[in-house]
């Protein structure tokens, strides 16, 4: 901040740079050094060693910033448009909803449907269903239900199948008889002796298997691995899910066991004769998903799986603008939900009031503060910095007792006859409020730079206008107020952020009408559970504030704010 | 002597056992509640016993439950959670369970059963919303109002709609900052029969209807965020009425003595209880499955209540509701499930706030902010 360090040519010593510069600009060949090298070489590894010892003096506090400061600041504000969750829990209904026309009016076909059932059925296992349907239903009002609904009810299409293939023979809803259809024998010998201690050997199909009963193979390979992962039991043990039996069923109807010979073989083929026959029972999986939730056979959820169907949206920046994704692209939310254009536009509004009111009451008590003879000054000192010594909430609520109708200012004015005691003013729970209580808060945050930039003014200079014919007004707003100012800068600067930031104050005392948009951030972070949404408006709040500072720099010059001598 | 050998050996068996299992349980608790008169009643009616029984382990209180599902869910993406036994209302239960933050329990295996030896499932009943949720109180939402400033020769306030009746009692309202109840309330007085409101506020027309009639009552309100700000804006004398919690309201009139009534008409039923979050280590686990099995018994439940005016979630509590600890006043009829102040009420739909919550709200902070 001081002139110097802008302008290294106005130092006439020798330093490093200079001395550079020197070199460069004599034409007679490198100057050399005492040790015969040149000195530009030297003088460079001299530099160079300066600065990394200059570097690894700050390097503890660099890495303490930057790991407890800025990654987190950078993960929240990654999650305004991580979108993962939908593409992680959805994968093949994802992949089915490509050739999906999202601006048609029917739900897709049965293949989708197919595929979310094998998707929900997995993701209720891993209860990844419900979080998916949290995530959707900021999107969609009613996918949260329909999701838990759905990782209740894909079971029961399963159970379908699962009942008629276990009234023909009770070993397919055993443990073993599957394992010994589907499992590799190496590997069953192999699960057979584990000792329940160390590791699980990792289940393998049976060669051959996968070629006659895709489906079931893959089903029935994503069950073992999810009961020997995460439940650490012994598939030999459990009973598959009623999913391999949809499987079962959808391989067999579509091709043909007659040829298989290896374990299980009449097992398999009385299955397949089951299938075959006009009695079997079948649903379809469209059918399967109306029953769970009529909504299920609505186009509105596939558009929705859709269009957040990519690993990252816009959606959240989109919706911190009042707007949606819709299929023809982005567009404005009804009048009715729109808030966040008018929160910003407050925010940034009751701010400036809020920055303004600061300098106005600040400036005289600083300029008291830094002419009145010392012992009188310090006591005016503690005076400004008693507030900080108080709890936040203390100062707030103590507004609420002043400002409120029956309040200490509404008592004062009534008992003095100015107000009708019908006629109370409201002057909480309001804009007036949220101003009041933040310009009290916020005012030692003005008054301490305006005062470290006020002390340094010689009073020689007040007394030279004086005396050369100024009136009072003159001499302080000709000669004393110009040289305040990057008090008054640095005093704005940090009013201004702070309370653009301010949460607290006008959550308690600003009704609806003086809270902010950190409110509602708060909101979303807290209780909505949206953080992509409150981290797409802190992104945004945050990239306010940079323009806001950077179009400060041009119009006042950061150079001019001053916080001391 | 034969007998005296089996009865040695068995308690010699016993001993080891029960010394396995406490060795196996870690020895301190961080539960977590919502601080004030509610925490000291679970202070007093389950944690102080249980540690006079186990005097080897150490509690500890974190007052976060209004904020819990946001901190557990940082705390389990950190993964590090430090709490073992969370307070929450019982809308945030179901999301914690429906987020996998939250343990799913055995209600039978996990609790009590009554003293009659009815399951701990069928004594709790319905009130089990969730299969991560073990109830412990019935709390309702409903409005008190200054009995000083009720206008002369008008009946004091009895039902829901002289809220919305400015004429016949004029004064400002207090209202919570949030859609649910609110919504409800607005669509009951505004002609919709019971059944029907969640039918109707399904559908956006029902919602601007509720809108419309919250429009009305608009600039008497002030709009409350905190459990505590009606019963300060009562005893001030700012509001004429406001709907709050009911234990709130108890300690207003009863222990605050103030000029405050009970409006018990149209009151919401909601449910407060535990929740274990999920991937537990198992010692801390048995520790706290040990405290839950103690504390949500039927006389730790019915305890309770000699504290703070929420009626027990068990109905097998209900007749062993006694007196106030310190006040000595029968605490049965003020409990929101007494008989006379249970007359009509309304019990939250938690499905219907799950779907509608996100959007409801948005048109809700849109109309406030209007």
């Amino acid at each position: 901040m001081t002139d110097a360090a802008s302008e290294p040519d106005k130092i006439t010593g020798p330093t490093p740079d200079n001395a550079l510069r020197a070199a460069d600009k004599a034409d007679d060949g490198p100057v050399l050094a005492a040790d015969g090298k040149p000195l530009k070489q030297s003088l460079n590894r001299a530099l160079r060693a300066q600065k990394l010892r200059a570097l690894a003096l700050i390097a503890p506090l660099l890495i303490f910033v930057l790991i407890s400061f800025i990654a987190p600041i950078g993960d929240m504000l990654f999650r305004s448009v991580e979108n993962q969750i939908v593409g992680e829990t959805l994968p093949r209904t994802v992949t089915a909803l490509t050739d999906y026309d999202a601006a048609s009016e029917e739900a897709p076909g049965d293949d989708v449907f197919e595929a979310a059932y094998y998707d929900i059925f997995y993701a209720a296992e891993n209860k990844m269903h419900t979080r998916l349907g949290s995530r959707l239903n900021y999107e969609m009002t009613g996918a949260s239900s329909m999701f838990r609904k759905a990782g209740r009810g894909v079971d029961d299409i399963g159970e379908v199948y699962l009942d008629q293939f276990e009234d023909l023979d009770e070993n397919w809803d055993e443990a073993r008889p599957w394992a010994e259809l589907m499992g590799d024998p190496d590997w069953i010998s192999a699960q057979e002796g584990w000792d329940g201690e160390s590791r699980m050997p990792a289940f393998e199909l049976r060669s051959g298997i996968a070629d006659i009963l895709p489906r079931t193979a893959t089903t029935y390979e994503n069950f073992a691995r999810f009961m020997q992962n995460e439940e650490e039991e012994s598939p030999l043990e459990e009973e598959p899910w009623s999913v391999v039996h949809t499987a079962l069923y959808q391989d067999l109807s579509e091709g043909d066991v007659s040829g298989y010979s290896g374990p299980r073989s009449d097992m398999l083929q009385g299955a397949a004769d089951l299938v075959a026959s006009p009695d079997f029972e079948t649903i379809s999986f469209r059918d399967g998903f109306e029953e769970i939730d009529e909504d299920w056979v609505t186009p509105e959820i596939w558009q929705i799986i859709k269009t957040y169907s990519p690993a990252y949206t816009s959606g959240y920046f989109l919706n911190s603008v009042d707007m949606q994704k819709t299929e023809e692209g982005p567009a404005m939310r009804d009048e009715d939900e729109r808030i966040y254009g008018l929160l910003f536009q407050r925010t940034l509004f009751m701010s400036m009031v809020i920055t303004f009111s600061c300098i106005l009451l600040g400036y005289p008590v600083a300029y008291l503060l830094s002419n009145l003879p010392a012992s009188r000054a310090n006591l005016l000192m503690i005076l400004v910095l008693l507030p900080f010594w108080t709890s936040l909430l203390v100062r707030t609520s103590a507004w609420k007792v002043m400002l409120q109708q029956q309040g200490v200012i509404n008592d004062v004015l009534v008992w003095l006859g100015m107000v009708a005691d019908d006629g109370r003013l409201v002057m909480i729970n309001n804009q007036f409020g949220t101003i009041v209580a933040m310009t009290h808060i916020l005012l030692p945050f003005m008054i301490l730079p305006m005062y470290s930039v006020m002390s340094t003014i010689p009073p020689s200079y007040v007394r030279a206008a004086r005396s050369l014919g100024a009136t009072n007004w003159t001499s302080f707003w000709r000669v004393y107020f110009p040289q305040s100012v990057p008090g008054i800068g640095a005093g704005s600067i940090l009013v201004f952020i702070l309370s653009i930031g301010y949460y607290i104050t006008p959550e308690i005392v600003g009704g609806t009408s003086g809270i902010f948009i950190s409110n509602r951030i708060a909101y979303h972070i807290s209780t909505s559970l949206n953080w992509g949404l409150a981290a797409a408006l802190g992104s945004i709040l945050l990239v306010v504030v940079l323009a806001l500072y950077w179009a400060y720099d041009r119009i006042v010059g950061i150079d001019n704010v001053k916080l001391g001598g | 002597m034969k007998l005296t050998k089996t009865l040695l050996a068995t308690s010699a068996l016993t001993v080891a056992a029960s010394g396995a299992t406490a060795q196996d349980m870690a020895d301190s608790m961080t539960l977590v509640s919502w601080g004030g008169a509610y925490q000291n009643s679970q202070q007093k009616a389950y944690l102080e016993p249980y540690l006079e029984m186990n005097p080897d382990v150490s509690a500890s209180w974190d007052e976060s439950s209004n904020e819990a599902v946001a901190k557990l869910r940082a705390m389990n993406e950190a993964g590090n959670v430090t709490w073992d036994l969370v307070d929450v209302v019982a809308s945030d239960a179901i999301r914690l369970c429906d987020e996998g933050l939250a343990m799913e329990v055995d209600h039978d295996e996990l609790l009590k059963p009554a003293p009659d030896g009815t399951d701990a499932s069928d004594d709790f009943g319905d009130l089990i919303v969730s299969d991560c949720f073990i109830p412990q109180i019935v709390y309702s939402t409903t409005f008190g109002y200054r009995t000083d400033m009720v206008p002369e020769g008008v009946e004091p306030p009895s039902d829901i709609c002289s809220v919305f009746d400015l004429e016949t009692y004029p004064g400002k309202r207090s209202l919570e900052q949030r859609p649910i109840n609110n919504m409800e309330w607005a669509l009951l007085c505004d002609g919709v029969a019971k059944d029907d409101v969640y039918d109707v506020l399904e559908t956006s027309e029902g919602q601007d209807q509720a809108l419309a009639k919250l429009d009305t009552i608009k600039d008497e309100v002030i709009w409350w965020s905190a459990g505590a700000d009606t019963p300060q804006l009562l005893a001030d004398g700012e509001i004429f009425m406001g709907s709050t919690y009911n234990g709130r309201l108890f300690s207003v009139i009863e222990e605050q003595d103030q000029p405050v009534g009970m409006m018990w008409d149209a009151q919401v039923f909601d449910l407060d209880g535990w929740i274990i979050p999920d991937d537990l280590p198992d010692d801390r686990l048995a520790r706290v499955q040990d405290f839950v099995r103690f504390a949500t018994d039927t006389q730790r439940l019915a305890d309770q209540a000699a504290y703070i005016s929420y009626g027990p979630a068990r109905e097998s509590s209900a007749p062993l509701v006694g007196d106030h600890a310190e006040l000595g006043i029968a605490m049965g009829q003020h409990m929101p499930t007494a008989p006379d102040n249970s007359g009509n009420i309304f019990v939250y739909n938690y499905e219907f706030w799950a779907d509608y919550r996100d959007d409801i709200d948005a048109k809700f902070q849109a109309w406030l902010a209007r």
